[in-house]
């Protein structure tokens, strides 16, 4: 009967913690938008309008070009899947996660590159030049910027002793690792890719359109109505997710770990929020500090989160105790 | 018993070999040949596969054959079984799928005697117990799938891709010879028992790696040795292209693992930093140079050259762990090369079945002139993806699991007393990792050049889907790379035998773990699960697309494509195999392969077309063989005086000679 009881509620939170970083997504790139907007001395949209834009995109009809194939269809769904399933492999408020043991860091970054799979061939479908170029360009930022994010990993791994991100959140949490050369590359590099990843200044501009400097809209231009909903809700949901990684691996603190008692796991839902707020307002910040990049010096961007990764990873392999 | 079986699969396939003369040019004579192939590899497969489960022992066997007095020895241990499995899986595949591909063939008596000769050239590889018919059977499968290659002689390509291969191959089988001669010891016995029983001394056992390295590894395609297996690997008609690709490559793996873990017993653990560093730019130059491609089955064949890279790195980082003694990392690294071997050989296979549909239904393998094919040929569209998925180690495929292997095998490395090795360890692990991305670059390429878009040319635009037996084929191996992406656990539990016996340790069981997941070392470091992640992706994709079907319009128009206001009805403003890889050819070609660009831009009021041209240059042929071939001729050049010598200088030649070998054994002695 305990153990029923035990597998109900582990299957509750672990719900929970995937319904939470649904629900909070289009939030948090709402109030990066204002941030934004406000620093550009703009009185931006209310924060909730990713959440209107997202229904207004869903009741609209979903024009396709007329030689758009089964996978243009299907692509969308598929990186949305594959997306939330990494989301809800990373610890929010608390570590323990009931399918954790199912997919260590390893797969959440392969995961996110199964999604990146999906809509780079969905770019390709329809066959015209935008579509193109964005799927060439982001295969090639992905190229730099997931071996910098494995190095990361690795990093984390090798401090922690184990590839499993729930007891790397705990160990992190509850032992006391201390301030650490390689987890300060490793996080220098981590910030690195989340950049690109998610396809922020000075990578890409997520506000442009009509312009060769995009890229992953470039890749999405063909979409429209119910389609371009579940992309947008999948592009919002992968920066919560690398905004939970970032929480949960270098900013643990105040996560459920051992007590879960229902006070302590308030405590968590509570600090989550407040990291996951606190970043969306430092992002907007650290973009409006820079310009977009030439296409061409990305690899001197990636390169150098590449670089620190791989210092950290060398220095671990070195010993454990830097 | 089995190894009777094994046998008279051998001889069955060498006597539908002699078959194919007869029936070659009668109507279904390939559909005797290929049928017959079926079966033969069906029973080597289900013998091999019976031998693994039931676990055996093994099995010797000793026929008057070949040398006398020695004879010819054979032996069916785990090993030998785990990679007749790999090669009769893809025999069987292949056969299956020429029964479909190969009624078309211009040529049959060019190619229906030779491919039974080269399966059963293969299997007798690994059946071989002794140098001598170890070395006979490697020479008959060169020389098999040589011809093979040059099935289609009157292409100038396939002639100059034949005469390379056979150089390389005599190569590969020389250095084979003298590994096996150094090994052999001055005894000079030949049984793999009796090398098995003596250590080499460390000196003989560098040798005996090097000459490996360089003999296994120029059959297997290792930098720089690799440069015949682009050009080889595609010229064979596309079922024999997929054998070579997916399976010769593991026979060569084979050739590896058997005399390095098992002949040449304990390494030193420098010997795995030399496999490593190889293995790494392998892995690296192999997948840099397929995106470099716009011929879709070369683009295959040099993507074959990352994945023995990969297995490389995992049979390097197993000798490293097996040189301090670590047991289970060892294990653990071994397996996952061998998980690799087996997913190679399955997804490499259907890419080259798909990329023979494709040539069939088009008669096209530049991809710039394809395009749109997902509409005319739905069924190897999703066969290909697949296929495409799985080698880029998206999961929940194959690929996947046997990279992931190898990641957790890397991340056992700090425990190394060796410096040179931690420091050698990370940066494989970071070339690991670049490649896997760059693969996934590579093949949302391929894929979206030939099969999305629209079609570039009016016969990739009146394709049609190919036969049945080649659909077959190629599902069952795609539905192959789900089950061992899903289900890795029986996997591992297959390979473990033959892990067991050569580096004496073996993961544990892993097929009846709870729920199907795969822990490799222990549950609290790192474990996974491909079905839950099936399972997960599943619920989350229904999910998603459930509410919006309920919540949302499903209003649907087809219209015009929109590109920003500006679509331009000419199928050749899409982007290109060329374009699609420029950026990366940008970020990593000018410095590795010295990529040139031209662009030729006529003058205002000129009508000449503009030219764009892009040079890309191994850089195996610039920095080995060219100056080998100039140091080869110069060398002939200056011997070439010899034969001009009256006889009087011939004699003095001798009997110098003569004088100075005597002189050589004396200080010798």
């Amino acid at each position: 009967m305990a153990l029923i009881v035990e597998f109900i509620t582990d299957l509750v939170a672990q719900g929970l913690q995937m319904f939470l970083v649904l629900a909070v997504a289009p939030l948090v790139l709402g109030v990066t938008r204002k941030v934004k907007a406000r620093l550009l001395r703009r009185i931006g949209a209310p924060v909730w309008q990713p959440y209107i834009d997202l229904w207004k995109l869903m009741h609209k009809e979903a024009v396709l070009a007329h030689n758009a194939s089964w996978l243009y269809r299907v692509a969308p769904y598929l990186a949305f899947a594959a997306t939330w399933v990494a989301a809800a492999l990373v610890p929010t408020y608390a570590t323990g996660l009931m399918f954790s043991w199912s997919a260590d860091l390893i797969a959440i970054v392969a995961l996110l590159a199964t999604g990146r799979f999906a809509l780079a061939l969905a770019g390709m479908d329809v066959g015209t030049a935008f579509g193109g170029i964005g799927a060439s360009r982001e295969m090639m930022i992905a190229s730099l910027a997931e071996p910098a994010m494995l190095l990361v990993v690795f990093s984390v791994a090798l401090i922690a002793g184990t590839t499993q991100l729930s007891s790397i959140a705990a160990a992190f949490a509850t032992a006391s690792i201390g301030l650490r050369v390689s987890l300060g590359l490793a996080m220098f590099a981590f910030v690195f890719v989340a950049i690109a990843e998610n396809a922020r200044i000075p990578i890409d501009n997520p506000a442009t359109h009509l312009e060769l400097t995009m890229v992953h809209e470039a890749m999405v231009l063909e979409y429209s109505g119910r389609h371009l909903a579940v992309i947008e809700a999948a592009a919002a949901l992968k920066l919560v997710l690398y905004f939970s990684l970032l929480a949960c691996l270098f900013l643990p603190f105040g996560m459920a770990t051992v007590d879960k008692s229902f006070d302590a796991q308030a405590f968590g839902v509570v600090t989550y929020l407040g990291k996951i707020f606190a970043l969306a307002v430092l992002l907007p910040i650290g973009e409006t500090a820079v310009a977009k990049m030439r296409v061409f010096r990305y690899p001197i961007f990636l390169g150098g989160a590449f670089a620190a990764g791989a210092l950290a990873v060398f220095l671990l392999f070195v010993s454990r105790g830097f | 018993m089995p190894a009777y079986v094994g046998l008279w699969c051998v001889a069955g396939l060498l006597a539908v070999a002699v078959a194919g003369l007869v029936v070659g040019r009668r109507p279904f004579g390939w559909a005797v040949v290929y049928g017959a192939s079926l079966l033969a590899s069906v029973v080597g497969l289900a013998t091999a596969s019976w031998h693994l489960l039931v676990g055996s022992a093994p099995a010797t066997l000793n026929l008057a054959l070949g040398l006398p007095g020695i004879g010819a020895s054979f032996r069916l241990d785990s090993l030998t079984a785990f990679f007749l499995i790999v090669s009769n899986l893809g025999g069987a595949t292949a056969s299956l799928y020429a029964l479909g591909y190969g009624r078309h063939e211009n040529s049959p008596l060019r190619v229906l005697p030779y491919f039974p000769a080269y399966l059963a050239g293969m299997n007798l590889v690994l059946l071989a117990d002794d140098a001598f018919s170890f070395l006979v059977a490697w020479e008959f499968m060169s020389l098999s799938s040589w011809a093979l290659v040059m099935a289609n002689h009157n292409a100038p390509e396939n002639a100059r891709a034949g005469y390379i291969y056979l150089i390389m191959a005599t190569l590969g089988t020389l250095t084979l010879l003298l590994a096996f001669g150094v090994l052999a010891g001055p005894e000079g016995n030949y049984a793999f028992a009796s090398i098995r029983a003596h250590q080499p001394d460390t000196l003989a056992a560098a040798l005996v790696l090097a000459l490996v390295l360089l003999g296994a590894g120029s059959k297997a395609g290792l930098v720089p040795l690799h440069v015949w297996l682009p050009l080889a690997h595609p010229a064979a008609p596309s079922h024999v292209s997929a054998l070579m690709s997916g399976v010769m490559t593991k026979i060569a793996v084979y050739g590896f693992v058997r005399i390095v873990f098992d002949l040449l017993g304990d390494p030193v653990w420098w010997s795995s930093l030399i496999v490593l560093a190889v293995a790494g730019a392998t892995t690296v130059m192999g997948v840099l140079y397929a995106l470099m491609q716009h011929d879709l089955k070369r683009l295959l064949a040099y993507h074959t050259v990352e994945n023995i890279g990969i297995i490389f790195i995992g049979l390097g980082l197993s000798l490293a762990f097996r040189a301090s003694d670590m047991g289970l990392p060892a294990a653990l690294a071994l397996t996952a090369a061998l998980f690799h071997v087996f997913n190679h050989s399955i997804f490499k296979s259907l890419l080259f079945f798909g990329s023979g549909a494709v040539l069939q239904a088009t008669g096209e393998r530049n991809m710039e002139h394809l395009g749109g094919l997902i509409h005319r040929m739905p069924r190897t569209a999703i066969a290909f993806l697949t296929g495409c998925a799985a080698i880029s180690a998206l999961p929940p495929l194959n690929g996947f699991v046997s990279e992931w292997l190898t990641f957790q095998a890397i991340l056992v490395g700090p425990e190394l007393p060796q410096w040179g090795l931690r420091f050698m360890i990370p940066t494989i692990g970071a070339l690991l990792a670049l490649s896997a991305a760059l693969a996934a670059a590579c093949f949302v390429k391929a894929y979206g050049v030939v099969f999305l878009g629209r079609p570039r040319t009016p016969a990739a635009g009146g394709a049609q889907e190919v036969d049945q037996f080649s659909l077959t084929a190629m599902f069952f191996l795609a539905a192959l790379c789900l089950v061992a992406g899903v289900l890795p656990g029986p996997v591992i539990d297959l390979i473990a035998p033959a892990v067991q016996d050569m580096v004496g340790a073996r993961m544990s069981p892993q097929a009846f773990l709870p729920w199907a997941s795969i822990v490799p070392i222990a549950e609290s470091r790192s474990s996974y699960n491909g079905l839950i992640i099936l399972m997960f992706l599943a619920a989350s994709g229904t999910l998603i697309a459930m509410f919006i079907h309920r919540c949302a319009t499903r209003a649907t128009r087809r219209g015009e494509i929109w590109d920003c206001g500006y679509p331009d009805p000419s199928p050749a403003t899409q982007y290109t195999s060329s374009s699609f890889a420029m950026p990366i050819r940008r970020v990593f070609g000018t410095t590795v392969f010295l990529v040139r660009e031209k662009i030729v831009m006529p003058r205002p009021g000129d009508t000449r077309a503009a030219q764009f041209h892009v040079k890309v240059v191994d850089p195996a042929w610039r920095y080995v063989y060219g100056p080998a071939a100039r140091g080869v001729l110069r060398a002939a050049g200056v011997l070439n005086q010899l034969q001009f010598l009256t006889i009087r200088r011939y004699l003095t030649l001798v009997f110098s000679t003569l004088v100075i070998l005597l002189l050589v054994v004396a200080a010798w002695r």
